[in-house]
């Protein structure tokens, strides 16, 4: 009798566990959906809107000055952004991430998102180049591309699969140079983070990151990274929540004061 | 894979029970409560979905040749290798540190409990970070590491194992210092009343009398570090063969193919709880 009871109490949580599994198996567009929703009601009542932007996370500094100003142009609305490596938000973006612009640091990125007909046609709106960045005291005495070959040098890159680790890639390519890395870093910020610590003598990173921490790093233009010029392109989702907003976010970031930001960032003109 | 598996001493230790009781208790019966079973379902389930859902996506037509690749068994024996070789290094540290915040009473013992939590605490890309700053080139203690005996930690396997010990070892000393507060003192009271010394005490009563929680911390912290991946990559870097253990190759896979990562977390999985299963079976008396 007990031995029934108790039969019948492991039974239906099971049952439950896998109803919860299958409909893992069948899932995305239902949680797609689930969190659109969500977010689309929060945006019907009582006027509070919201814009949610997915950005590569080079634009940190940048995009988060023009979402102030996007907030002052349209009182009312909040702009929330999502900064972290282009190919992660991408992928957050297929599986159903409730986003209204995505802004890339690749092509290639840009075209996961495209492919799966979640983005309008992208616009690219800036270009970043890659620089030598050198602790602030040049312990190796690191002045061209091609002192990056000597094996007294450490030298931290971008790991292949990540946008600056391709462009590090094409310039020395381009050089017809090769270096042999101490690390491939996860992300250019972490590769610059290695030089600002001493960690290594010399790193490619994006001419963006070098300003951003000046004072920590110096860095050096060499001719090869015009070959290797990386495309930084932005669109609207076809499923944004936000609807018109994205498109004026979007606008913002290609108007001439937006271009002005991005210019003092180092970044360039498209 | 055994090598920080403790010598000789099995579930057969000081068994039978201080209090009396005897050790092979009879299970209490009578029906499962709801209140226990229902909750204890949901959780397994919470646990386990993720899994099941690397498992739907998983692409088994081409998982062999992807396996294959000489650059995953290269990650998967360096990740072993390191997280092995870190255990042992928290085997050797923290059991003496779980005894020492168990049984000697000092000021600021609390707080030193406290301290020793704060790699759990800390994003392991912040603990990465801090190590850099102690351990590297320009860090306080690597500065002389590399002027004295030439050795740099970042950047080298030493430099994996230093940040999967960093990470691990809490889990290793709260479970170990855990089973030492639970013990029996009397047994050790008594190895003292009839001569022995601290030293011997720990040696003969206490190590074998907490084996099961060095055991299950030994356990807890390789898995621990087996998966370490923030402070590994952030102290030590990523470069194939020296410091790109699994979970890196996984992180920098999902860039680029998502597949390739979910394999890559498979075998990881696989492997560990293999590994894991067997130890279990020689080491820890079944549940």
């Amino acid at each position: 009798m007990f031995r029934r009871l108790s039969r019948w109490a492991i039974a239906l949580p099971v049952a439950l566990a896998l109803a919860g599994l299958s409909g893992c198996g069948s899932g995305e567009p239902a949680a797609s959906t689930a969190t659109t929703s969500a977010s689309s009601s929060a945006s019907a009542d009582g006027g509070a809107k919201e814009v949610t932007v997915f950005a590569a996370a080079s634009l940190t500094e940048t995009f988060t000055e023009l979402g102030k100003t996007f907030e002052a142009a349209h009182p009312g609305t909040t702009v929330r952004f999502n900064f972290g490596s282009s190919a992660t938000l991408a992928q957050q973006i297929t599986q159903g991430a409730p986003a209204d612009v995505f802004a890339a640091a690749s092509p290639a990125t840009m075209k996961t998102v495209t492919d799966a007909s979640l983005a309008g046609s992208p616009t690219t709106f800036v270009r970043n180049k890659l620089q030598i960045a050198v602790p602030q005291d040049n312990p190796a005495k690191v002045d061209e591309l091609k002192d990056l070959t000597d094996t007294k040098v450490k030298v931290a890159l971008c790991a292949e699969q990540v946008p600056c680790g391709a462009a590090a890639v094409k310039a020395l390519d381009a050089a017809g140079l090769k270096v042999t890395p101490v690390t491939l870093e996860q992300d250019v910020k972490a590769t610059l983070t290695k030089v600002e610590l001493g960690e290594v003598d010399a790193a490619l990173v994006y001419k963006t990151d070098v300003i951003a921490a000046a004072g920590k790093v110096q860095g050096i233009t060499f001719p090869e990274a015009d070959q290797a010029i990386n495309d930084y392109p932005i669109a609207t989702l076809t499923q944004a929540p936000a609807g018109d907003l994205a498109k004026q976010f979007m606008d913002l970031v290609l108007s001439p004061q937006g271009k002005d930001v991005l210019a003092k960032a180092g970044f360039e003109a498209a | 894979m055994g090598s920080f598996a403790p010598e000789r001493v099995g579930p057969e230790g000081p068994r039978g029970g201080p209090a009396g009781r005897p050790a092979t208790g009879r299970e209490v019966s009578g029906r499962l409560p709801w209140m226990l079973v229902v909750p204890a379902l949901a959780g397994l389930a919470f646990l386990v979905l993720p899994l099941a859902g690397l498992l739907i996506r998983a692409p088994w037509s081409t998982l062999l040749e992807r396996l294959a690749e000489p650059h995953v068994l290269e990650a998967l024996r360096l990740s072993l290798v390191c997280a092995t070789i870190a255990t042992a290094v928290c085997l050797v540290l923290g059991v003496p540190l779980a005894w020492l915040l168990a049984r000697v009473e000092f000021p600021g013992r609390r707080l030193v409990r406290a301290l020793v939590t704060v790699p759990l605490v800390l994003p392991p890309v912040v603990g990465g970070v801090a190590l850099l700053l102690v351990l590297g080139r320009r860090g306080l203690v690597g500065q002389w590491l590399e002027a004295t005996f030439g050795i740099t930690l970042p950047f080298t396997t030493a430099g994996v194992i230093v940040a999967e010990a960093f990470v691990a070892m809490p889990f290793l000393v709260i479970s170990v210092e855990g089973a030492l507060r639970a013990a029996d003192r009397r047994f050790e009271e008594a190895a003292a009343t009839l001569g022995a010394s601290r030293w011997t005490v720990f040696r003969r009563v206490t190590l074998p009398m907490v084996m099961p929680g060095v055991v299950a911390g030994g356990v807890l912290c390789w898995a621990r570090a087996l998966g370490e991946f923030g402070a590994t990559i952030t102290f030590a870097g990523n470069f194939p063969g020296t410091t790109r253990t699994m979970p890196l190759a996984v992180y920098l896979a999902l860039e680029t193919e998502p597949e390739a990562a979910i394999v890559l977390s498979l075998v990881l999985l696989a492997v560990s709880v293999i590994i894991l299963a067997s130890l279990r079976d020689r080491w820890v008396s079944a549940p």
